[in-house]
């Protein structure tokens, strides 16, 4: 790079050194300043892992490196509240509630792209006013619906809405089911498929980075939901998910941090490790969701 | 020949009645076709969205506790709503707080980091997965491990201060930093809208700062001029899902209120910590969820619902109307 900055301007003739090291400067400036903001992003992580590892008194203090590294901590948080039966739980809930978002998502996201009829701009803007509107205004009626149903404490009211539709998933999926060229399309009517045959080889095989991300989001935000699980399982321990369960982690165990932590650690871990994995859809959903939203 | 000129007159008829009935049956199909692939939707909607609406709006002028069944009262839950209630105003109050304060450095955060990794020479992936990361944790941990780091006593942030000579403040045991404490926490989260602004950052048109360049236009200039006309709709995208997401603030307000309140205390948890310290943290989501859930209030929940109802849908209509001007579709298949 330096030997670049060097020899280009001989070329170029352009910049002058001045203004040569008043880039560089800026360069610098701008990336120690990128990699400062980093470290703190980081440091949350690095505290929570940290004091995950520590004994009870230490996390009390202002020390901030364990000292000694108390690994059975991790062992220590499945002795002091069931996670697996909440990790079974919220696999329960996210596996399902994603799989039958997917199926019932889909059919009205090609509806709403590739079909033509009367009433489709007023169906879709029901979509978007039902994408847009905050839960708590429909949530008092649902959940007298589900209390009727006998069904308030377990994972049912969480799973259900999920095959019947999600206003996002659609929003979403019909956002990229029009980018797919008609042409193949019209190659698969030529060849004499159905539409529901087109929809669901020609369409689902094309648009498979899309439903990834929206399976991905789902996974992702079941895994996550606090407000459902609270109000449905809140008063069934045996049906908590993991972030009610964390969220009651410490009254069960007054004030020890450390092993709250670690409990977070825990929590956190699973999340991390699927994006690492899964990198590429994540960050191609996200993109979806804004550059063509 | 009269009668063969009738027959030949005659066949197209019928050929064209036929053609028609066959088109007509084919348009049936097709509606039926869509009816079908709509139907998930149709019936979540009217379950999940359309038949809730409705009753909200019943349940609203009526004494519901679960229990017992429904007693009409009028509009004495308005009433105590918009001159009864001494929460129902702070409540609204902390949530405006959230739409005026956090969503914009929400979002001004978002877009400087963004700018900053749109701009590094090397290692964009890295700082893109940095960046990224927290927004990825689960909001109940990440809500802990912040009332842990921001811990008045013992957290690492107040002893850092301490080291500088500041005496750090009570944070979420505070009323008057518990909010910021929030924003705190909702900055550490901004990945999703960084990510966005950043492919849409990459996305200008590098001739643009060309010729802009070459029109002698500065940096401050060329982000001025080119950067945030291009970039303009996924702004305003963020800005509104920033706006929609206050306006359901729950969770962290919950979490942080409920923890910080016991390792004050020591007191075991009750039905009364949501909104510590003194309310500050008390969001209008947060106070539906306490009249409709802890006290059973549901007649008054739903009261509560119907305004939100009116504010969100205001502002969603507004989105919805002028969306034209800014959601741009990259594909043909209209």
């Amino acid at each position: 790079m330096s030997t670049a900055e060097v020899t280009a301007p001989l070329v170029r003739r352009r910049p002058p050194a001045a203004v040569r090291r008043r880039r560089l400067l800026a360069s610098v400036a701008q990336h120690s300043l990128l990699i400062a903001a980093g470290l703190i992003f980081l440091a949350p992580f690095a505290f929570i892992g940290l004091t995950a590892l520590m004994t009870n008194d230490q996390a009390l203090s202002a020390h901030v490196w364990p000292r000694p590294f108390v690994w059975h901590n991790l062992v220590q948080v499945f002795h002091e509240a069931p996670l697996w039966r909440y990790a079974w739980n919220t696999t329960l809930y996210a596996t399902l509630a994603t799989i039958g978002l997917v199926l019932s998502s889909a059919p009205p996201a090609y509806a709403l792209s590739r079909m033509r009829w009367r009433g489709r701009n007023a169906a879709f803007a029901l979509v978007l006013v039902a994408m847009l509107l905050p839960p708590q205004v429909t949530v008092v009626p649902v959940y007298v619906l589900w209390a009727k149903l006998h069904l308030v404490g377990t994972l049912w009211p969480l799973i259900a809405p999920n095959w019947l539709g999600d206003a996002f998933s659609i929003f979403l999926l019909r956002q990229f089911f029009l980018t797919i060229p008609e042409e193949y399309l019209d190659a698969a009517r030529v060849d004499g498929c159905g539409e529901v045959r087109i929809l669901f080889s020609v369409v689902f095989r094309l648009a498979r980075p899309a439903l990834a991300a929206v399976a991905l989001f789902s996974f992702l935000y079941c895994f996550n939901d606090f407000f459902g699980p609270l109000l449905y399982t809140g008063e069934n321990p045996a049906h908590w998910t993991l972030s009610v369960g964390l969220e009651q982690f410490r009254t069960l165990r007054q004030v020890e941090w450390n092993l709250t932590m670690a409990a977070t650690l825990v929590v956190m871990a699973p999340v991390i490790l699927v994006f690492f994995l899964a990198q590429k859809a994540f960050v191609e959903g996200i993109t979806l969701t804004g550059v063509k939203g | 020949m009269t009668t063969s000129a009738a027959g030949a007159a005659l066949a197209p008829a019928r050929v064209a009645a036929d053609r028609r009935r066959a088109r007509r049956r084919a348009a049936w199909r097709r509606r039926g076709l869509v009816l079908l692939f709509m139907s998930p939707w149709i019936a979540g909607f009217g379950v999940f969205f359309g038949y809730p609406l409705v009753m909200s709006a019943y349940l609203s002028l009526n004494h519901y506790d679960l229990l017992s069944a429904p007693r009409w009262v009028g509009l004495a839950n308005y009433r105590y709503l918009f001159h009864g209630d001494p929460l129902v105003w702070p409540a609204a109050k902390n949530t405006l707080w959230l739409v005026a304060f956090m969503v914009p450095l929400q979002v001004l955060f978002a877009f400087g980091i963004a700018q900053m990794v749109a701009r590094a020479r090397r290692g964009v992936g890295v700082f893109r997965t940095v960046f990224y990361l927290p927004a990825l944790a689960p909001p109940v941990a990440a809500t802990l491990g912040f009332v842990y780091i921001l811990n008045p006593a013992t957290g690492p942030v107040n002893a850092a201060l301490s080291h500088l000579g500041i005496e750090g403040p009570l944070w979420f045991n505070s009323p008057t930093w518990s909010k910021p404490s929030l924003v705190l926490l909702g900055l550490w989260g901004i990945g999703n809208t960084m990510i966005i602004f950043l492919a849409a950052i990459i996305d200008v048109p590098k001739h643009l700062y060309e010729s802009a360049e070459l029109d002698g236009a500065g940096p401050l200039r060329r982000l001025v001029y080119v950067t945030l006309p291009t970039i303009s709709p996924v702004i305003l995208f963020a800005v509104v899902i920033g706006v929609i997401d206050a306006m359901q603030y729950f969770t962290q307000a919950y979490v942080a209120a409920d923890i910080a309140s016991g390792s004050a205390s020591n007191a075991a948890s009750g039905a009364n910590n949501l909104g510590y310290p003194e309310d500050s943290t008390l969001f209008y989501p947060v106070l539906l969820y306490q009249q409709g859930f802890r006290y059973f209030n549901m007649g008054y929940a739903s009261a509560m619902a119907m305004v939100l109802l009116a504010v969100a849908l205001a502002f969603v209509l507004l989105i919805v109307r002028h969306s034209r001007r800014w959601v741009h579709y990259q594909g043909g298949g209209k």
